[in-house]
């Protein structure tokens, strides 16, 4: 992909920054370093999922001479997890919610001494009845948390439903679940943590927003914000599972730290990781449509329920974001959506690469192709005929402002898919074939940034600076975690700055040297801080040539030499910008209507199918993915992006399931929690269109998380046309496509009888 | 209890060593901590996400399943074996080239599988390339440019095999 | 990780008679670890009771694949590469070397071992149901000698068998009296690679002009241990292969499989599933069309 006529750097294939250094096996994650005379951590967790702790005791004949112990007793500050919401307790103190919930920390010298001394903690419950579902959390025959077991709801209404429902040609309804979904990095969550008085706490870890992790320390510790340091060291993926647990751990790590005197490490294995960390949160979506003769969508009614665990941590958040999606890329007069993040006692459920628009998408994509089944229409005419175009307005009345691009998008997957064509060949095939073949299609946007007034809360602060030996620095909170942060955001300042991307470099997400430009999530950093790093570097420009440093037109060389002038002039070269809200950006957290997002990115998936009625499991052949995201800053790692979502999203469909016995999960081990492997994987055809949005870094707006939209219900359409199954639950596992089938075979025999 | 430990000779990267070690201690930690060959990753500990598969005696292996005692005498090879001088290798060049890394964790290993996959192969279909690296697991990349990579990987050494065969003659 | 290493000895004679001296000496006391692919996994989860492990790596006397006229003798530390690339296998023995492929991923396959796979005696072992339809013997041995016996008789319950304390499995001899049969392998996961088995079917055949002269067929997951499904046999031998004859065999198999829920599948799904396996297998052999 060559360069864009108009940028340099920006646009084109740039190796990542920090490539070599992975590939020649040199990068240092957390558990890469070791510190002299470092202690390790482990913690003693819940067995049970709700219960009255009566009492902690210490097996006598077990030696805890050289064991540091540590309770919520020694909580030098607040006992709580400072998020959102302060509920979720550091330690657990009096009572535990959920299995897994951490209760004691141990540390020693010797690792390998710890699982013994952990087994020698014999804890006490007084167990409590516990809720375990959305349906037994909204019975309230047990209330688990705050008043009514309701973490948040939301009300979101435009025109009237109910004024619709009598005149409507048709209404449709159907029930939507997703299950919970585990990240699955590669790199389990780890933290190293030190106390000292004169330098306070200091933790090194794998996790994405170090001014969380700084926040919440500061609240555990009861200590000034220049006694709280927190270092992000190379994080082996994350997808939201680092972006606030990292705070626990940090915590803890922390707490054993300053009662030990040493360093101490902490980092999880598989099992624990598994079990005791966040996942996705599971959701049951109830939709009801009008829509008249041609389709036309006249009214959208959603019960949307979403599974938040024990503890709100990042739930009213993913609940907002799960209402703002709910119905689709699509236009419609009336709507009315109840939205509730119920309370229940498993591990509390976070972010995950879509906070809530993957659970959303699923619901009303595979209703939309129900919709057109109804109706006998073609899914794809059904959708062409309700996209949002520019002049309409969304559920919450933000007005469409710039062209959608949602029929261009279609004409070219339908092409580059050959889908027509395909859909004729397997109807034919399918009949005499123990393999039924299907393609299905998923329509989507994705609100980038933080929801509505988010991103003016944020008042993120970013920029770059000149060091001495003629270096440019990018200065962010912003993390690179696998999805090209170091290398994009060097790539904006070194268009803007006319110098060379090997120019430009990252400072380190150390919160002592960079300023807060906002967690790395929402799919905010190229948009968002691309943009003010892309005004910063502006901005110095600015700031050489009212020295009279800088002509007009200069090269690289004179660039760097008015650098050092300004330097021996000013002593520094820092130039920071504070986020300002595009224009045109108002929303209402009262009345919830108004600009939900600044940006929109739009999409279309098709995937094809391949289900074998022999084994009942379903295989995804070949996949294809259009989207239109402002600008592509990147063509490699754009590209990577959506591939990675996208194969996220195969796992979420088909493969991913997570077990719960009684609230702990069963399969916690990477045999028994299945992702795609290699030879499961689909060949991904990716397109990219571009709409330069004014107000993202160089035009970009976000794509971290679009992809992971699409593949569930792309995929579950298909299997639609492959079989005339309507699977509305994901995973769709093959026990469950049989059971499935048993169920159309017993009720058409019902039927027939 | 404590075991007698065991006194293992092994060859890691071309260069003999001699370690001291329960003979259970796993050849992982063994690489990790006596070596300090931290480019070797655990990701699961069962043999699941191959990020600590290495070449010992020429075979993939996942040295989290390998207990120490069972090197002796072998003659092992991790990613920090594939670039001794500094400059990246061919197969680490189109790695970068391709996209083939994004956090990087499972990368070290999914070189060392590509490595034994080209070394039998040299022009794998993608069939091939498929199962040689179904043993690691990547979350990031969803596979595809990791297939690139390794493609143009064989692509270039094809070439300059080409290259040195005409040049010989 | 959960295992500790200092909790466990372990030695390695280097060599057979070292090996079963050992055992004989100390019988109970000593668990043999070939590739650590099963041991090392249970450690790793700290579940590895087993304190003292002797090595069975590097011993070339185990390490063999060696072809006689009526069979083939495979010592029982080969790895499944070792099978694999055997060219030999491939020819005559075709469902080994697939399923040989079956286990976990290359990684694996260059450190599993065929011995053991069957001493660790998964109901869900690739290998069990080939050999069982491959009718093969197992040989073992201690230092009071060797025992040969049909493989059939290995395991007698749920990760039981029939070793005594001081023995070893030795090798796995095949017949060589296959080139004429039908064959049928298929194994069903939970993904394409790195998948332990939910259901699988193994068949083998004399079919001559449609009559079925001799059918074994085993499957995995089927039952407590890897076992031939006799009475489902039983439903086919001596007859043509019908419809009907199709149609009795599933009913026989679905009546004869005891499968169990358990974390990977559903019993449900275990028995729908081998049912339909062994009708596409058999539809496959009325056409002529296994594998060979």
């Amino acid at each position: 992909m060559r360069a864009n006529a108009t940028t340099r750097v920006v646009g084109t294939p740039v190796p990542r920054k920090e490539g070599a250094e992975k590939l020649h096996g040199r990068a240092r994650y957390v558990d890469d370093i070791e510190r002299e005379g470092m202690w390790y951590g482990t913690t003693v967790r819940s067995t049970i999922p709700r219960g009255l702790i009566r009492s902690i005791a210490f097996d006598e004949s077990f030696d805890w001479r050289e064991f540091v112990v540590v309770t919520a007793k020694d909580i030098p500050g607040k006992n709580h997890i400072q998020l959102i919401i302060a509920d979720q307790p550091c330690l657990a103190d009096t009572q535990v919610n959920h299995c897994d919930e951490a209760i004691v920390l141990l540390a020693h010298p010797d690792k390998h001494k710890l699982r013994a001394a952990a087994a020698a903690v014999e804890i006490d419950y007084e167990p409590l009845p516990a809720v375990l579902s959305i349906e037994e959390s909204e019975l309230r025959d047990v209330i688990v948390w705050g008043e009514n077991n309701v973490f948040k709801s939301f009300l979101l209404q435009k025109g009237n439903v109910d004024e619709v429902w009598d005149q409507a040609a048709h209404i449709v309804e159907g029930e939507y679940r997703t299950g919970a979904q585990e990240h699955l990095y590669i790199e389990n969550n780890g933290v190293i943590a030190e106390y000292s008085h004169e330098e306070g706490v200091t933790v090194w870890g794998s996790l994405q927003c170090p001014f969380y992790v700084h926040r919440s320390l500061l609240a555990v510790f009861a200590l000034r914000e220049d006694k709280v340091r927190v270092i992000q060291t190379e994080t082996g993926g994350a997808f939201g599972g680092k972006e606030d647990f990292p705070s626990i751990l940090a915590s803890h790590a922390a707490l054993l730290a300053l009662k030990s005197g040493h360093v101490v490490k902490m980092v999880f294995d598989r099992m624990e990781d598994l079990a005791a960390t966040p996942k996705r949160h599971p959701s049951r979506i109830r939709h009801r449509t009008a829509v008249d003769e041609d389709g036309k969508l006249l009214a959208i009614e959603i019960d949307l329920g979403t599974d938040g665990g024990a503890y709100s941590t990042l739930s009213s958040t993913v609940l907002s974001r799960a209402t703002l999606h709910a119905c689709g890329p699509y236009v419609c007069p009336n709507v009315r959506i109840r939205s509730h993040a119920w309370a229940t006692n498993t591990v509390p459920y976070g972010a995950f690469r879509g906070f809530g628009a993957p659970q959303s998408i699923f619901a009303v994509e595979r209703h939309m192709d129900e919709i057109a089944a109804r109706l006998g229409m073609d899914p794809v005419e059904l959708r062409r005929r309700n996209f949002l175009r520019e002049g309409d307005t969304t559920a919450t009345e933000q007005l469409m402002r710039e062209p959608v691009m949602m029929n261009d998008l279609m004409d070219r997957i339908l092409e580059e898919s050959s889908f027509y064509a395909r859909k004729m060949r397997f109807a034919q095939e399918n009949p005499t074939s123990a393999v039924k073949r299907g393609i299905g299609i998923a329509a989507f946007f994705h609100g980038a940034g933080f929801t509505g007034s988010g991103e003016r809360y944020l008042n993120s602060l970013a920029g770059i600076d000149v060091t001495a030996d003629g270096q440019v620095r990018v200065l962010v909170s912003s993390t690179e975690f696998g999805q090209g942060t170091n290398t994009i955001l060097p790539q904006i300042a070194a268009e803007a700055l006319l110098v060379e991307y090997a120019d430009v470099g990252m400072a380190p997400a150390d919160t002592r040297v960079v300023p807060n430009s906002g967690p790395t999530v929402a799919s905010r950093t190229a948009m968002v801080v691309g943009r003010l790093v892309e005004r910063a570097s502006l901005q110095l420009v600015g700031m050489l040539r009212s020295e009279g440093l800088l002509a007009a037109e200069y090269s690289r060389d004179e660039f760097f030499a008015a650098c050092e002038r300004y330097r021996v002039l000013k002593g520094e070269l820092v130039s920071l910008c504070r986020y300002e809200a595009p224009p045109n950006v108002f929303w209402d957290d009262q009345e919830y209507r108004g600009e939900a997002y600044p940006a929109f990115a739009w999409s279309i998936h098709v995937a094809q199918v391949a289900v074998d009625m022999t084994t009942y499991s379903t295989e995804v052949e070949e996949y294809w993915a259009i989207q239109e995201v402002g600008r592509v800053l990147n063509p490699v790692l754009a590209g990577g992006q959506i591939e990675g979502g996208v194969a996220q999203g195969v796992g979420y469909a088909l493969y991913e399931k997570v077990l719960l016995e009684n609230g702990h999960m069963a399969n916690n081990q990477m045999t028994n929690y299945i992702m795609p492997t290699a030879a499961d994987v689909p060949a991904i055809h990716v397109y990219f269109a571009e709409q330069p949005f004014a107000y993202g870094g160089y035009g970009a707006k976000g794509i971290g998380e679009l992809p992971h939209d699409g593949p569930a219900p792309a995929i579950l359409n298909a299997i639609r046309n492959a079989t005339g199954l309507a699977c509305n639950a994901i995973p769709l596992l093959p026990e469950d496509m049989l059971a499935k089938l048993s169920e159309v075979a017993a009720m058409q025999k019902d039927v027939i009888r | 209890m404590n075991a007698q430990w065991s006194t293992v000779q092994l060859t890691v990267n071309g260069l003999r060593h001699t370690v001291q070690a329960p003979p259970m201690k796993r050849l992982l930690d063994v690489l990790r901590e006596d070596l300090r060959l931290t480019g070797v990753k655990e990701g699961c500990g069962e043999g699941e996400c191959g990020s600590c598969s290495v070449l010992m005696n020429g075979e993939l292996v996942n040295s989290c399943l390998v207990p120490v005692l069972q090197a002796a005498g072998a003659t092992i090879q991790t990613v920090e074996g594939l670039a001794p001088q500094g400059e990246l290798s061919l197969l680490q060049k189109a790695f970068l080239e391709c996209g083939g890394a994004q956090c990087g964790i499972c990368t070290p290993g999914m070189l060392m599988a590509a490595t034994q996959l080209l070394e039998r192969t040299p022009n794998p279909t993608i069939n091939e390339i498929r199962e040689g690296l179904a043993g690691n697991l990547c979350r990031c990349t969803g596979f595809i440019r990791i297939f690139e990579s390794v493609v143009a990987a064989a692509a270039t050494k094809a070439a300059a095999v080409r290259k040195e065969e005409s040049h010989a003659r | 990780m959960r295992g500790n290493a200092r909790s466990h000895e372990m030695v390695a004679p280097g060599d057979l008679a070292g090996v079963l001296e050992l055992l004989a000496a100390e019988p109970n006391a000593w668990t043999p670890i070939a590739g650590g692919t099963e041991l090392m996994v249970a450690y790793a989860a700290g579940r590895l009771n087993a304190k003292k492990l002797v090595s069975l790596w590097g011993i070339p006397e185990l390490r063999f694949i060696e072809w006689n006229e009526e069979s083939v003798s495979i010592g029982a530390a080969t790895t499944f590469r070792d099978l694999r690339a055997a060219a030999r296998i491939a020819v005559e023995f075709p469902l080994l070397a697939q399923s040989a492929g079956w286990i976990g991923s290359i990684a694996n396959q260059s450190r599993a071992t065929l011995g053991g796979n069957l001493a660790n005696g998964s109901p869900a072992a690739d290998s069990s149901p080939v050999l069982l339809a491959y009718d093969a013997e197992v040989e073992t041995i201690s230092a009071r000698g060797r025992r040969r016996f049909p493989y059939s008789a290995f395991h007698t319950g749920y990760k039981r068998n029939v070793l005594a304390p001081d023995e070893l499995l030795f090798a796995l001899h095949l017949p060589r009296r296959f080139a004429g049969h039908q064959q049928y392998l298929r194994k069903v996961g939970t993904r394409r690679a790195m998948a332990i088995s939910k259901v699988a079917l193994v068949v083998t055949a004399l079919i001559e002009a449609n009559r079925v002269q001799e059918i074994r067929i085993a499957a995995a997951s089927l039952a407590a241990f890897p076992t031939r499904l006799t009475a489902t046999e039983s439903a086919l031998t001596g007859n043509l292969l019908d419809a009907a004859v199709i149609a009795c065999a599933q009913a026989a198999l679905l009546k004869e499989a005891q499968p169990i829920d358990d974390i990977r599948s559903t019993a449900e799904y275990r028995r729908k599933v081998a049912a339909n396996l062994l009708g596409e297998c058999l539809q496959q052999f009325a056409a002529g069309s296994g594998t060979r």
